[in-house]
């Protein structure tokens, strides 16, 4: 075997899919009529008991159902049932918007607290204190005073993602190496320029790290945000599919969350990729 | 004016110590480099050679005393005083030519792309670059990373050029070249320059003037020993002439011995406002020599 490591690791992986999925076929599949019994009170009964076929969907249901939602991901039936596309597009938009804000005030408030020792000792206590607490602890409270869901949940995205950034950029600022520093200080090169051309070039790797972290939380948390609030949303689909006993669509959101939250991982670790520098 | 470009006067520096008292690195440092002059700082680790550079640098403050340079008090740093640093300090993420060009455009604010670009470049290839000004500084070695670093200062075109020990990180034949190159440059231009370093034969083959210090802490300026050597000198040959042994031989003496017995005990008559100047060999004058040798 001297094919690259990746073809082989890419065959093995395609191979323990396949197990995998043959497994899951073999589980769910009936074992063939358990009980004589009268027809009418088998068709009460229902298949599991009858034929001991699973409750639990085969890989094959689950395909027809991604293939039923791919071919028409936006479709519109009532407010309860709207296509996968929609839901998505829902959860994206308020992750994308509470991740833009967190930004906006993680990174210049991580410069200050970076840059000055002051702030970042009187800042310590406050993030030591409000870093711990779960996102959706916040929901009440965003809901009592900002009086809609869908708003409530983009704060609820803010503040999950808020401090792995606020973190890193501090850290990433603050680590920045004296020499590099002295350099522009030998230069006259004032304090603006020098943030701009010293300090975030040298701290952007650690800044992106941050924003990587912070995507994957926002992710985590929108799912369980939007059970909490209902309506649209991702979160909202997969639970209103469990009110429906549709474990085909609640595995096939499973996968779908998968997808979409590896996307968002990729594109900021190519982020990270463009503003990292050699030594 | 100009035998007093740079004028140490009177510098301390202290750190605070545990238990209310201060350490003193040294005391009481005067010091005239005129224009043009190349001068080399020798003295062991902790003597505060550094701590001058940075001071000179604006970089840092003396505790006491005071330095001028063109007759006016250094506050902060200056354009005026490029320093090349011991671990070359490029940015990693900007080419040889932003790193330099960043310097110039640092230096005249109003200059267009162009010039800033066409000054960069005259620089590295003073430095023997030129080729190379689109590769980041992970792509070269050593010694072509400190190149760009005096690329970096000669590029501002500064009045003093301080160098901390800038070739003390590279391989023997890689330093040569480089000190060869270092000294062509500085004469040409008639560069001051302030540098340290720990390398006696670098010393001899660079300076004008060597200055010796004593040991830290309470360090002292013991001696200025001027280099006998002609200007013309070429770095495979210096150890041919009849003075550099003399030269060595009182440097290395001082870096064994006397750089500790020096500062608990200097002779009689040494003013520290006036450290002696030492001329050796046949070319110096006779009265100096003995009396300054015999430790």
């Amino acid at each position: 075997m001297t094919a690259p490591l990746r073809l082989r690791a890419l065959f093995l992986s395609l191979l323990i899919l396949v197990l995998c999925l043959g497994a899951w076929q073999i589980a769910v599949s009936g074992s063939g009529a358990t009980a004589d019994m009268d027809p009418d009170y088998a068709k009460l009964m229902g298949q599991t008991a009858t034929t001991g076929k699973s409750a639990m969907p085969s890989p094959l249901d689950v395909g027809k159902t991604i293939w039923g939602h791919l071919r028409d991901p936006f479709y519109v039936r009532g407010s309860n049932d709207k296509g996968i596309g929609i839901q998505l597009a829902y959860s994206l938009g308020r992750v994308t918007l509470g991740y833009l804000i967190a930004v906006l005030v993680a990174i210049p408030v991580g410069f200050l607290i970076g840059m000055s020792p002051l702030m970042g000792r009187a800042l310590d206590p406050f993030i030591q204190l409000l870093k711990p607490v779960s996102p959706l602890a916040w929901m009440p409270l965003a809901l009592y005073t900002i009086k809609d869901s869908g708003i409530s949940s983009i704060f609820v995205i803010f503040i999950c993602s808020v401090w792995p950034m606020l973190i890193n950029t501090a850290f990433g600022v603050a680590s920045v190496r004296k020499e590099w520093l002295n350099v522009a200080r030998t230069l006259e090169v004032g304090p603006v320029r020098r943030a701009f051309t010293v300090i975030l070039p040298a701290a952007a790797p650690t800044i992106l790290t941050g924003m990587r972290i912070s995507i994957g939380i926002a992710w985590l948390v929108i799912v369980a945000a939007e059970m909490l609030v209902g309506g649209t949303g991702i979160g909202y689909f997969v639970w209103n599919e469990w009110n429906n006993l549709s474990i085909t669509n609640v595995i096939t959101s499973i996968l779908v969350i998968g997808v979409v939250g590896m996307i968002l991982d990729q594109l900021l670790a190519q982020a990270q990729r463009a503003v990292t520098f050699p030594e | 004016m100009t035998d007093r470009f740079i004028s140490v006067e009177g510098i301390s520096k202290r750190y605070p110590a545990p238990g209310g008292r201060s350490t003193t690195i040294f005391e009481d440092l005067w010091l005239r480099v005129g224009q043009g002059e190349f001068v080399c700082v020798i003295g062991h680790s902790g003597c505060g050679k550094t701590t001058v550079l940075n001071i000179l640098a604006g970089l840092d403050q003396p505790s006491d005393g005071a330095i001028l340079v063109d007759g006016r008090e250094i506050r902060g740093t200056s354009l005026d005083r490029a320093v090349i640093f011991q671990g070359h300090a490029l940015l990693p993420w900007k080419t040889v030519l932003g790193n330099v060009a960043y310097a110039v455009s640092s230096r005249w604010r109003s200059a267009g792309r162009q010039e800033i670009e066409a000054r960069a470049m005259r620089a590295i290839a003073k430095v023997g670059l030129a080729g190379a000004e689109h590769k980041r500084p992970s792509e070269l070695s050593g010694g072509m990373k400190q190149r760009v670093g005096i690329a970096r200062a000669l590029a501002i075109e500064p009045k003093i050029l301080l160098m901390d020990e800038p070739f003390s990180a590279l391989d023997a034949l890689t330093r040569g070249t480089l000190q060869e190159e270092a000294r062509r440059i500085c004469r040409e231009t008639g560069q001051t320059v302030y540098m340290i370093t720990h390398d006696v034969d670098e010393a001899i083959y660079l300076a004008d003037k060597i200055v010796l210090m004593t040991n830290g802490p309470n360090a002292k300026i013991a001696e200025i020993v001027e280099n006998p050597l002609p200007a013309d000198r070429r770095q495979g040959d210096i150890h041919h002439d009849p003075n550099f042994y003399a030269v060595r031989n009182h440097l290395i003496d001082f870096l064994v011995s006397r750089s500790v017995t020096f500062r608990d005990a200097p002779p009689a008559g040494w003013d520290p406002r006036h450290p002696p100047v030492v001329r050796l060999g046949s070319a110096a004058a006779p009265a100096a020599e003995p009396a300054s040798r015999a430790a």
